[in-house]
């Protein structure tokens, strides 16, 4: 039998037999969906304090009460932990593969040619801003764990209910996700050529050592924190709206 | 004996086809094996390139059912051998004849870095944890699946401005050894052009030595493209500290 030879080039164009394409679709799906209800929510304005739960998006809560901001109080924060989303590089190939086909799965075809620019010019060598924007999120994270915090103070004292669990599980995937970043894992030590000659080495290796243990489930910490964020905002908002009471477990 | 159906590429750059050859599958046996009996019985004169038969030597490097793998680790039994077995040159580099394939552009990207340079006045002494990290990247064997797999070069034919992931690989093993001296940055983002690689991690999954290669060198090394290009704050409190000294 004889056919074609060499692999064709052209969007999709491949070899491969198995269903490549059905990688593309929970990443289309989870971000897709969560784009929109993160949208949805940032520009609600409402419903995101329940007793003293507060949701993820609207942490750090600024001017509630629209002294000098008229929209809603999400989205003057909600552009630092998108970005440093974004600019993820885990996402960056979640983004690339799904959405933008640039490749739509390994050893296939795509239809960028020769204008392909990757990262060296606008807009892509933004992502070289990974970095600042981990700044930003480490910041957040300590407003969110004083969220926790607060959640575990009802009107009648000490005490835990089903959003005080949600939001410290979702903050530990918040944490956990930022802490395996590969750019703190530069930071903090990846950068150095030689541990053994650099002033306090040892912690740096220790510190690097460490990332790169959460750095293997980067992917996974991404998804799940993202998965969170989402559902503990749901949450709050259910109890703030009334839909559901508050369990309290303690 | 079972056998199956190979449909190997017959042919050159400038064209050819794909042809069928049935050959007896026995227990073990992997791509490389069928391929022999192939050029052994039926077809001697199929060029194909191969060495160690073990996974050491990078040399039988082809496309299995459209997927880059070495034939020599890709056991027939892993695949389905109710439909024919296609096996075709890496797409990436241009054909010699059938699945060998001209891979010289790779051997002209590598006399582009420079070698290992001692710093000055080092003293030759490594500790263990800092030889850790540079080991991963001694275990690649220059099979360039990676290469051939890479969309920067098989789609968008980058060869000119790219360098490509065996070569950042190589460039990481230099720039993280803790003796070396030579700064290979300002190579890295211009004539190796790392700007082009968009992390989508195709080359670390085909490597067959299971080096990490997104992220223990090609990442590190775009963070360390940033420290030197993108990272105005880096570069003042660097500044700050130098003069301070």
């Amino acid at each position: 039998m004889a056919e074609a030879g060499l692999t064709q080039g052209g969007f999709g164009a491949t070899a491969r037999r198995d269903a490549w394409w059905l990688e593309m679709l929970p990443t289309i799906i989870l971000i897709g969906g969560f784009s929109i209800y993160a949208t949805a929510r940032a520009f609600e304005g409402a419903h995101y304090l329940a007793g003293s739960y507060l949701s993820p998006f609207y942490s750090p809560l600024i001017d509630p009460d629209h002294k000098w901001w008229p929209l809603s109080p999400a989205v003057l924060i909600l552009g630092f932990p998108l970005g440093f989303r974004v600019t993820c590089y885990y996402y960056r190939k979640a983004v690339y593969r799904s959405f933008l086909a640039d490749p739509p799965a390994c050893a296939v075809g795509e239809f960028w040619g020769k204008s392909y620019i990757g990262e060296t010019r606008f807009p892509f060598i933004l992502q070289n801003l990974h970095r600042y924007f981990l700044y930003g999120a480490l910041v957040f994270l300590v407003f969110l764990w004083h969220d926790v915090w607060k959640a575990l103070w009802f009107d009648d004292g000490f005490g835990i209910g089903l959003g005080t669990v949600i939001m410290a599980v979702n903050t530990s995937l918040l944490t956990l996700y930022a802490f395996s970043c590969h750019s703190l894992r530069h930071i903090i030590g990846g950068r150095l050529d030689c541990f053994g000659c650099a002033k306090a080495g040892l912690a740096q290796h220790k510190a690097w050592s460490l990332a790169s243990l959460l750095n293997v489930n980067h992917m996974w910490f991404a998804w799940c924190s993202l998965v969170s964020v989402g559902a503990t905002d749901f949450y709050i908002r259910l109890v703030a709206t009334g839909a559901i009471k508050d369990l309290r477990i303690l | 004996m079972a056998e199956a159906t190979l449909r190997i590429f017959r042919g050159d750059q400038g064209g050819g086809t794909m042809k069928d050859y049935r050959v007896p599958v026995a227990p073990g046996m992997v791509v490389l094996d069928a391929l022999h009996h192939v050029q052994g019985h039926q077809a001697p004169d199929l060029g194909l390139r191969w060495n160690c038969k073990a996974g050491k030597c990078g040399s039988c490097s082809a496309e299995v059912n459209g997927r880059p793998r070495l034939t020599c680790k890709t056991r027939m039994d892993s695949l389905d051998l109710t439909q024919p077995v296609e096996v075709r040159p890496m797409k990436s580099f241009p054909v010699i004849k059938d699945l060998a394939t001209d891979v010289s552009w790779n051997y002209q990207v590598n006399k582009k870095i420079p070698p290992f340079q001692p710093r000055e006045g080092v003293e030759w002494k490594m500790q263990q944890h800092d030889v850790d990290r540079v080991q991963e990247f001694r275990k690649c064997i220059e099979c360039f699946l990676c290469q051939n797999v890479c969309h920067v070069l098989r789609d968008h034919d980058k060869k000119a401005e790219f360098g490509g992931p065996r070569f950042f690989v190589r460039v990481a093993g230099l720039e993280m050894h803790p003796l070396d001296g030579a700064d290979r940055i300002p190579l890295l983002k211009d004539a190796l052009g790392i700007g082009y690689c968009n992390i989508t991690k195709c080359c670390t999954e085909v490597c067959p030595e299971e080096i990490h290669i997104t992220d223990n060198a090609i990442i590190p090394l775009k963070e360390r493209v940033v420290d030197e290009y993108y990272d105005p704050v880096l570069k003042i409190v660097k500044k700050i500290f130098s003069a301070g000294r």
